[in-house]
Order: structure tokens, then sequence, then C-alpha cells
């Protein structure tokens, strides 16, 4: 297509990290006339400077009144980047379906309703493939999930990915891309995994050892960016190269492994909500289970985006980054190691 | 990170001490990390090494054994290892796991291995397998007979049940020794990225079959490897493994017991579960694992898998040289424990 550089651009989600952070990367593109941003709250104020000339409109999109933000300033491309992923920040459980169900819905009625929409990019995630023993190791985006997500973020990912179809289907003149993102992390990004990984011991499920694939938030961005920015249709896995295991990964941040049988996983993540340190949902502890790894290849070839990070540099970046202090670091182990081989010497010079 | 800001220190503490030895001593970062595994291959970390370069003479074995202990030790409680896209972990594999079953492979069941030059020297190939047993120790030894035997150490992934992932334990173990669910995603990557993939076909059917039927082939599914094979374009080998099926006489079943537990089967041996766990030692058969001739696929094309006749025809065939080859190797075993 000639005209790929969208003039104006709307946001959702701005307030968190990726919407915030895309905002700025739009608003710095000169070619690109207006950026809006919506959200039901103020970006905090330092992401709000670093949006420049991105505009804020606090706009709740479950309310008719965005269609008439979108009609009004022309937006030729919606970036739908607000699917939230934890209840607690989201006010709920319920709040947090509405928000994305609903929300998405009203969104795209309005899209449908407005002849400048010409593009649509939709962040989803890879929560939507579900996590079970029964799954192929390795999903590309023809897979789809055995166990279909009962609930939570996965289910409300899977019904939003539904909504954009049908509505592909009624405006095929929309270009639609829907972007499945891996588990976010790095030095800046704040979401459960993250927070999991400071905790100083960290439980997993006795017996299980999941595969986690992660994506540096800097290549989310990008691939963000690319999306609006770019005529690219289609369903698309976003993540990293490379896989940690999950014990691997709490071993490389420094901490300690407590393994829980599956019976007493709920009362631990209960007490993790309860002191409000981290909130995991059910899927995410199935996640903790299996893992979930995901196939690159339409990323590579058909999106044209080579992550830049692999799971491993990400997750080490993340572990720099944040200055997690390490329970049990690679340090001490390496001094306890060079101590017991001096410690060997001695007793071989002695004997000699 | 901070391997790096140590590593002087260790070099310096080693040429205080006069020995020279600082190449021995520098803790290996991530890079020079192949060379070290080779060594601990050719030299278990139980057996100390003998024959060591002519520079080392001055440190005995036993603390270079100590040595290459203590660094795996360091790499795997630092999370410094690498694992693929199926949670395969081939160090682990190589120094644990590996190493733990070979004396029931060359000691215990002193297993026979026939035809290894069958296994292709590079490249995908798919190993089909009877399964016997009542517990997968088939599975364990073909994989050592394949690594210990193939003059460039081939890993063999093995497809399994997806009850073995469900459950803990065997799940995560299975996947760090290569193993993967049994579907054809799986297989067909596996195969693509030039891997010996590894199935058993008779599934549950197989391995849990009565004593009275041993040695006879199950039913081989659908033919779902065939098609797999067909769609990679890799040769199929027929693998016939004798001796796993005296591991474990199945004599009986309780299935309402197994029905309980989720199981397949609840197996009644003439020692299990009448001397407890005792009962769990499996019983030193003479085992023979033989890889047949490839049949080869590539002159097929991707097409011909949507094709039932000859997925069908070809399922036969390689059942039947299996069902051929465990015979003639029963006939030439005169007796079940000492071959």
């Amino acid at each position: 297509m000639s005209s790929s550089t969208p003039k104006v651009v709307l946001v959702t989600g701005v307030s968190g990290f990726l919407g915030g952070h895309l905002a700025a990367r739009l608003a710095a593109n000169p070619d690109i006339e207006r950026v809006l941003g919506v959200d039901t709250v103020p970006p905090p104020r330092d992401l709000l400077k670093r949006m420049g000339r991105a505009e804020f409109v606090r706009a709740d999109i479950r309310n008719p009144l965005i269609a008439k933000v979108i009609s009004t300033a022309g937006v030729d491309t919606v970036v739908h980047a607000s699917l939230s992923a934890s209840p607690a920040s989201s006010g709920g459980r319920a709040t947090m379906k509405e928000m994305n169900v609903i929300g998405t819905m009203q969104l795209l009625a309005a899209c449908q309703k407005a002849p400048s929409v010409q593009r649509v990019v939709l962040k989803s995630t890879t929560a939507v493939y579900g996590s079970s023993s029964r799954d192929p190791a390795v999903f590309d985006e023809a897979i789809g999930a055995k166990d279909l997500p009962s609930g939570g973020y996965a289910k409300d990912a899977a019904e939003i990915e539904g909504y954009l179809r049908g509505f592909s289907r009624r405006r095929p003149d929309v270009t639609t891309t829907v972007l499945r993102f891996a588990n976010f992390i790095g030095p800046r990004v704040d979401t459960v995994l993250t927070r999991y990984f400071a905790l100083p011991v960290v439980p997993t499920v006795l017996g299980y050892d999941a595969r986690i694939q992660l994506l540096h938030e800097e290549d989310g961005l990008a691939v963000l960016e690319r999306a609006a920015t770019h005529e690219l249709p289609g369903v698309f896995n976003v993540a990293a190269h490379g896989v940690l295991m999950l014990s691997q990964a709490i071993r490389r941040a420094g901490k300690v492994p407590v393994p829980v049988p599956s019976s007493g996983v709920g009362t631990v993540s209960k007490v993790l909500r309860g002191a409000r340190v981290v909130d995991f949902s059910p899927e995410q502890m199935r996640f903790l289970n299996f893992g979930r790894v995901v196939d690159l290849t339409r990323l590579i070839d058909d999106f044209g985006f080579e992550p830049r990070w692999t799971t491993t540099q990400a997750f080490d970046d993340f572990v720099r980054g944040k200055a997690l202090s390490p329970v049990l670091g690679a340090e001490r182990i390496a001094s306890v190691e060079r101590g017991l081989l001096g410690l060997a010497r001695g007793l071989r010079q002695e004997r000699a | 990170m901070t391997a790096h800001g140590e590593q002087p220190r260790g070099r310096r503490g080693g040429t205080t001490k006069g020995d020279g030895m600082a190449e021995a001593r520098v803790i290996p970062i991530r890079g020079n990390r192949g060379p070290a595994r080779a060594d601990e291959q050719a030299s278990p970390a139980a057996a100390p090494p003998m024959p060591m370069a002519p520079d080392e003479q001055e440190q005995p074995a036993w603390e270079t054994a100590l040595e290459q202990v203590l660094e795996f030790l360091r790499r795997r409680l630092t999370g410094d290892y690498q694992v693929d896209e199926f949670g395969f972990d081939p160090e682990l594999t190589e120094a644990m796991l590996l190493p733990t079953l070979r004396p029931l492979y060359q000691r215990w069941f002193r297993v026979e291995t026939i035809g290894a030059h069958h296994l292709p020297e590079t490249g995908g190939a798919l190993l089909v397998a009877n399964h016997s047993g009542t517990l997968p120790l088939d599975a364990a030894m073909t994989t050592v007979a394949v690594h210990d035997e193939h003059p460039s150490h081939r890993y063999l992934r093995l497809l399994g049940a997806d009850l073995m992932f469900t459950l803990p334990v065997s799940g995560s173990l299975a996947r760090k020794a290569g193993v993967t669910l049994a579907c054809n995603p799986d297989a067909e990557r596996l195969m693509n990225a030039g891997e010996i993939v590894g199935v058993f076909p008779e599934g549950f059917k197989g391995i849990g079959k009565p004593f009275r039927d041993r040695y006879k082939l199950q039913r081989f599914g659908r033919g779902g490897f065939v098609s797999a094979a067909l769609r990679t374009g890799v040769p199929i080998i027929p693998c016939s493994i004798v001796g796993a099926e005296e591991t474990y006489p199945k004599i009986g079943d309780i299935a309402p017991l197994a029905r309980l537990l989720g199981a397949p089967y609840f197996p009644i041996t003439p020692t299990f579960p009448l001397l407890g766990p005792a009962g769990l030692v499996p019983l030193p058969s003479k085992w023979y694992i033989e890889f047949g001739e490839p049949i080869r696929t590539d002159h097929l094309t991707p097409a011909d898998a949507e094709d039932p006749m000859l997925v069908f025809n070809m399922t036969d065939q390689v059942r039947e040289t299996i069902q051929h080859t465990l015979y003639r190797l029963l006939s030439q075993r005169r007796n079940v424990f000492l071959g």
C-alpha cells in the first residue's frame, strides 16, 4: 500500500506502560499528524512528559462517546492496547472483564461507523492458546487451544479476537492486525510476572517446570509501532527467541524456588493476593505448570520483525535493570566454588 | 555479569599458589562451555578420568573431577544452561540422566544393540519401536542405545503419551530428557529440525498388554507416524526390542484401582504389589535392540500423506518388519535371562 504511514492515530490504554510508550514513539514520528491517547485515568506525570505532542483524551471506551472522538478527529488508525491482564489494577475481575470485553465492543462499533478508520491493531496475548499437558510444545497461529481458556484474561482475549474477526467481516476495507504477545519482561515494565520474580522466595508448583518464553518490552513496543505504521494484516505471535525453564529463570534471578504441592497452590496465591504482592489468577497458575512456547515464523517472515532480545537476554536485562537483590547470587556460588577448590588444592600441597 | 568481575581474582589466586595451572582453573563464562561438556561426557564425574593431557600430571585426577562437578553444580545453580523450545536440557541429560540409566543398560539388562549403522549420521529420522514392559523402561534403554551406540552420540527425541505430561515430576523430567507430546505438530517440527524422533505406535495397548500376549504387536493406531514421516520426507527406522516384556511380567490387572487412580492399568506382577517397593525392581532379562533397514520416504511427496491406502500399507510394512525381527530375535534367544 502506498499510504502506509497513518495521519491520525488513536491509542487506547495510554496510562499503561505499552500504550503510553507507544504514543510517545508515534508522537516522535513527524509523518504522523496527530496522536490521540485514550484512557480512563491520566498517565503518570513522567509518562505524560515523555508523550510529548500526543494528546491525552480522558474517555472511557465503554462509553459510546468514543465514537465521537474517532469521527471528529478523523482517526485512520486505531491501536487497541488497553487489554488488561491483572484484575487488581483495573478494580476487580468484573470491572476488568467489562473494560476488556465491553470496551472492545464499543470501540469496534465506533470504528465500524467511522469511514475514516483504515487500520485496527489489537494487542492480544499468547494466553489464548491456553496451557495444558495435552497441547503441542510449540503453538503456531493456526493451532487452537485444546482447553479453551475458561476464564480470566485469556478468555477475554479470545473473545475480543472473535469480535475483531467479526468486525473485519463487516468492514473488509479495514486492515486488522492481531498481535499475540508473550509475557513482557524488562527493566521498566510492571506485570504480574515481574512482581513474581521479584519475590525473595518464589513459589513454584511441585513436580512441574514450565517452559517460559518472554518478550522484551522494547521489542514489544517496536512491534506495536511497526503494526501501527505499516500495512500488515493477519494474526502474529510476538515473542523472543529461546526458552527458559521456570526453575532456571528463578535461579538466574538469584532467587530461591519453593515448590508448593498443587493442592496448596490456591492457598499460596490467595495469601500473595491478600498481601497485595502478586495477583495470580488460576490461568496464570496453569501457565506456571506447563508454560507456553509459540512459533515465530510468521513474525519474522511475514511481519518482517526479528526480536532483538532473546528470552534469556531479556530476562537478564530485567534482573539487571530492576536491580533485584539476589538471595543466592551467582557471585556467592562462585566464591563457594573457589573456596572448595582452594581447600582441595591446599590439601594436596600439604600432602606433597 | 558477575563472573566477569570474579574471573581475574580466581586466576591470580591460582598463580600465587605456584602450580601454573591457570588454564585449567579459568572459570568459564558462557563461551567455552562446549569443550567442558565434552570432557564430562568422556569421563563421567563418578569415575575419575585417568588419561589426561600431559601438562596436567601435577593435578591429581580427583581434583579435576571435583573441578568439573563444582563447575557443573555452579552452572545449574545459577541457571547458566540452555534448553530448547521443547524443554530438552542436553547438559542435564548428558551429565545426570544418561549416567543414571547406563548401569541399567550395561550391567542389569546387558543390552546388545544391533544395526546402529542404520541410524543416519545427520538429519531427521523416525524410529518406530514395539512397546512393552508395564513401565516404559524400553523407551529409556532405546534412548541410551541411540546415544551411546551412534558414532556422533545423537539424541533420541521420544514422543510420549499425554498422561506422562499431566503427572507431576514425570512430565517435567521427560521434557528435560527430550520427550515431547505425541502429536503431529511436535513430531514434524522435530523431524524438520533434523532430529531422530522415536515413537511407540502401540501406546498403552502395547506397554500394558498381559504377559501371555508378549511379543505380539498390537494395533498401530491410525498410522499418524507414517504421515508425519511422509510430510517431512525422513526415513522410517523399524526398531525391535526384545527383553523388555520380561522386566515386569504383567499377570493381572486391578481395573477398579486403575480407574480410581486415573491410570490406564494397575499391574500385578509376580513381585508387585506382593513385595511392595521391592517389586519395582525389574527382572534382569537379557535385552536386544535391533535397528532395522531404513524405509525411505523421500521418493514420496507430502501429498501422499493424505492417501489413506498408501499410509495404511506403509504402516503395515513397518509393523510386519518389526514383528518378523522380533520372532527372529526370539528364536535365537535360548534363555530369557542369559540370552
